[in-house]
């Protein structure tokens, strides 16, 4: 019982970090209708600038809040300067963009920072937390508590602020939101860098586990589109909630079902997902789109 | 009275084809101007050329400020809503939230919450549904909805496309009146598209004919009522 | 286009491609091989995400299940290089069209989603049956010689195979597309519902265009096994189908010549990147991907489309009397 609950809170922490870029993906794909495949590489690469930073002697948490900062700005600024020139272009075209810029932030990473692994620090305790008599990692837990506090944050940013109602409106029905005054450029620019954030975040946590190379998101990117194709592309909520799945089944997966060591991990997820597309490919949370003809 | 609108050999374009060949009307402040004609006439084409949703050339003027260079939202900042046809509903969000973003763009004044319960004063069936889902409402309660979320703009002029359309003959007959106590009490002017003649006929001091993107007819609504020759041969009854 | 004009390229430009050995030779004429082998493959994608609709991000999958059956078949079985060509393209027809059934289900992303995990899977797959495929050492096969004592290098022999191929089954695609099946393949992706109504058994045309389509790229797949002589489960991962994906993209949608346009681009830039940039080959690829998006969203053939329009437009006008603005009352308004 104990093992259970030990894999369950492991999967629960890697869950969150899939549920962050699960979520980065989901923002954009909501309100454009494009998948972002550089949102992996994006966070990879604010990962890098995060360990410059400390590498550098600043402290952690301000190097966490300066990181968040930059992934920000740098997703706005991506927004309107690298995606807005295609924005009427037909879908595929802007996700070839989208393909050119992971394979140029994943290759300038390479020769800034070089591929070998990097170790990066974690901001918690090495010593295992007790919690009821069980033994937990304190890295695990306390990226759980980073992904609640951040996803509570953009909560209550959605549904509290102006500016994230405009957004929702913006993503909803552009034209209304023009007529109501709402520049929906901007908008768009500002999901990204929300984006961008929690894309940061996932980097951040995974880093110290992973160690830091410019593939390290690879992997992840693949378990984020499990998740948000198990909760629903549509459905922010449903990334979130798909990447807590993923984890605690990834995690359950591999130490109850013996033959499924770390490569064929990765097929559980693509098995996940072609699973929940047979049967059900709006995703848990996702509405069957029913088009007006 | 001065000129809220005035509109000066207004063209309008989708794509190459034009829709609009030099229309030019003035509305003066406070009034109810209606724009009648038949299916492809350039109605809605007018009002969206207004708004600057569609490319346009030609001037048009906002209690004398020049708009036609500028861009749609800036266009609404300056006090000009327009509900689209078909509403525009926000579906996702509830009638509150739909409220709340019509007064994103508001001229200074007053609070969101005093203006909400001024139009759950004039559309109390809102206030009941306030925290209900904008897309479970009936056409009719949406057409409420969609009208005030432009009233939370607090605009200067509202723009009304079509808000008969696929209403109950009742529910319109409501809507036109509150649009009337609108008029009165906000001094709201409001330029009215639709395919309803004698509704529209009812409401409006001023009425524009169009027909293929051209003014035919332009005059106060009591002559147009009268004349029967007129009312047969273009509004067709 | 009319069609004298459309021969006349057509024949020029075959023309040109069988005095190109003359020219060139080695290495780069292997290149030249490998630039049809990719056409092929990406007429096969064009026809079922560009005519059809049909997001597919995994066809890497049948390109590896052709060159796999290849090269199973000369090495194990000691077949003929020749017959492996039709024999894997049928078997790719038979597993795309299976494949298409469960696809009807899916749309758009969720289709890509799921040929995304498809194309994930394949090189575990190809290792997992090692029996069958080498697993990851793969299978080394010969280079074929030029048949009957015909005085050709095996390059330079395997450049005239490939080419005929290419040349046969561009024709074919092109009758295909210009018939009554092409016009329901582009009714399909146009408007489903439409295609439906009017009689169009979407569900049998959709099955069958993945089939084709998988047909084509098991055929391009096969021909790899045999020109490059070695088949490895690693040259058929992901980026295989994201680099075909790029080659339709770039070569235009719903376009015969793109994909050739598009061959070219997957077969040389990379290599144009690596000259110019020894430490970030990739981010110059990466800038030419984005840069060519902004100059061409609609790839290389719809560019030249436009611009071809434009010229006969400007010519059209100039006539007396032509008038190409369309009267007013046909504008959508509502």
């Amino acid at each position: 019982m104990d093992v259970f609950l030990q894999q369950v809170l492991s999967g629960l922490a890697t869950g969150g970090i899939y549920a962050s870029l699960a979520l980065a993906l989901v923002m954009i794909y909501q309100a454009t209708d494009v998948v972002n495949f550089a949102q992996g590489e994006m966070a990879m690469f604010a990962t890098y600038l995060a360990w410059s930073m400390l590498n550098a002697g600043m402290s952690y948490w301000l190097t966490f809040v300066a990181t968040l900062a930059i992934a920000f700005v740098a997703g706005v600024a991506i927004q309107r300067i690298i995606i807005r020139p295609v924005e009427t272009a037909p879908i595929l075209t802007i996700v070839i963009v989208t393909l050119g810029l992971l394979v140029i932030l994943n290759s300038v990473a390479g020769w800034i920072w070089t591929y070998l692994q990097k170790p990066f620090p974690s901001p918690f305790p090495r010593e295992p937390i007790r919690i009821g008599g069980i033994v937990f990692g304190a890295h695990d837990v306390g990226e759980i508590a980073v992904t609640l506090v951040m996803l509570a944050l953009l909560f209550a940013f959605f549904r509290f602020t102006p500016l994230g109602l405009a957004m929702r409106a913006a993503a909803q029905n552009p034209v209304s939101s023009r007529l109501a005054g709402i520049r929906v450029g901007w908008m768009l620019a500002l999901g990204w860098g929300l984006a961008a954030v929690f894309g940061a975040v996932a980097g951040l946590m995974v880093a110290p586990v992973l160690t830091l190379d410019p593939n390290m998101m690879g992997g992840i990117q693949i378990y984020a589109f499990a998740a948000a194709t198990l909760g629903g592309f549509g459905s922010p909520v449903g990334a979130v909630v798909g990447g807590f799945i993923v984890g605690i089944t990834e995690n359950l997966v591999g130490t109850y079902v013996s033959f499924i060591g770390t490569e064929l991990k990765l097929t559980v997820a693509l098995a996940m997902i072609i699973v929940v597309l047979l049967v059900r490919p709006a995703g848990l949370f996702g509405r069957t789109v029913v088009r007006r003809v | 009275m001065p000129a809220i609108l005035e509109v000066e050999a207004l063209e309008a374009f989708y794509g190459r084809t034009k829709a609009l060949h030099g229309v030019s009307f003035a509305m003066d402040e406070g009034g109810i101007t209606t724009v009648l004609g038949a299916n492809g006439a350039g109605k809605t084409t007018t009002l969206r050329a207004i708004c600057a949703m569609i490319r346009r050339s030609g001037s048009i003027r906002f209690a004398g400020q020049r708009i036609e260079g500028r861009g749609t939202e800036d266009i609404v900042k300056l006090g000009i809503a327009h509900v689209p046809e078909g509403r525009g509903t926000f579906v996702d969000l509830t009638v509150e939230e739909n409220l709340r973003v019509g007064a994103w763009a508001r001229r200074a004044g007053g609070s969101v919450a005093e203006d909400m319960t001024r139009v759950f004063g004039y559309f109390p069936i809102l206030a009941e549904r306030r925290r209900q889902v904008a897309g479970t409402l009936s056409g009719g309660e949406q057409q409420m909805l969609a009208v005030s979320r432009a009233l939370m703009l607090r605009p200067r002029l509202l723009l009304l496309d079509e808000p008969s359309l696929g209403l109950a003959p009742l529910i319109v007959r409501e809507i036109f009146r509150i649009l009337r106590a609108i008029n009165r009490e906000a001094g709201v002017s409001i330029l009215l598209v639709e395919q309803n003649a004698s509704l529209a006929l009812d409401l409006a001091d001023h009425v524009f004919l169009l027909e293929t993107g051209r003014m035919v007819l332009s005059g106060t609504s009591d002559v147009l009522k009268r004349d029967d020759a007129i009312r047969r041969s273009y509004l067709g009854y | 286009m009319s069609r004298g004009l459309r021969l006349a390229l057509f024949v020029g430009a075959v023309g040109a491609a069988v005095v190109v050995p003359a020219f060139v030779s080695g290495f780069r004429l292997f290149q030249f091989t490998q630039v049809y082998i990719y056409a092929i493959a990406l007429m096969g994608l064009n026809l079922l995400t560009g005519y059809n609709g049909q997001f597919s991000l995994g066809h890497g999958a049948f390109y590896a299940i052709g060159a796999y059956t290849s090269a199973i078949m000369m090495d194990r079985w000691n077949v003929p290089y020749g017959w492996t060509i039709p024999v894997a393209g049928v078997l790719c027809l038979v597993v795309g069209f299976l494949f298409g059934r469960p696809a009807l289900r899916l749309e758009g992303l969720y289709l890509a989603l799921a040929t995304f995990s498809l194309a994930l899977a394949v090189p575990q797959i190809l290792k997992y049956f090692e029996h069958w495929t080498g697993g990851s050492q793969g299978i080394v096969l010969t280079k074929p010689k030029a048949p009957w004592g015909v005085p050709l290098t095996e390059d330079q022999w395997l450049y005239y195979l490939t080419l005929a191929v290419t040349v046969a089954m561009f024709v074919a695609a092109a009758n295909l597309i210009r018939g009554r099946v092409g016009r329901a393949i582009v009714a399909i992706r146009d408007n489903h519902l439409a295609a439906e109504v009017m009689g169009v058994d979407t569900a049998l045309v959709k099955s069958v265009t993945f089939g084709v389509s998988a047909a084509y790229t098991g055929v391009a797949g096969a021909l790899s096994a045999i020109v490059i002589a070695f088949v490895a489960p690693d040259s058929f991962n992901v980026f295989l189908s994201v680099t075909l994906l790029i080659g339709i993209v770039i070569g235009g949608f719903a376009s015969i010549w793109g994909n050739i346009f598009g061959a070219l681009f997957i077969q040389f830039v990379p290599n144009w990147a690596q000259d110019i940039s020894k430490a970030a080959p990739w981010a110059i690829f990466g800038i030419f991907l984005i840069g060519f998006m902004y100059a061409m969203p609609y790839g290389i053939a719809g560019a030249i489309r436009r611009l071809w329009i434009r010229w006969v437009v400007s010519r059209v006008s100039r006539a007396p009397g032509g008038d190409v603005r369309s009267s007013p009352a046909k504008a959508s308004t509502t």
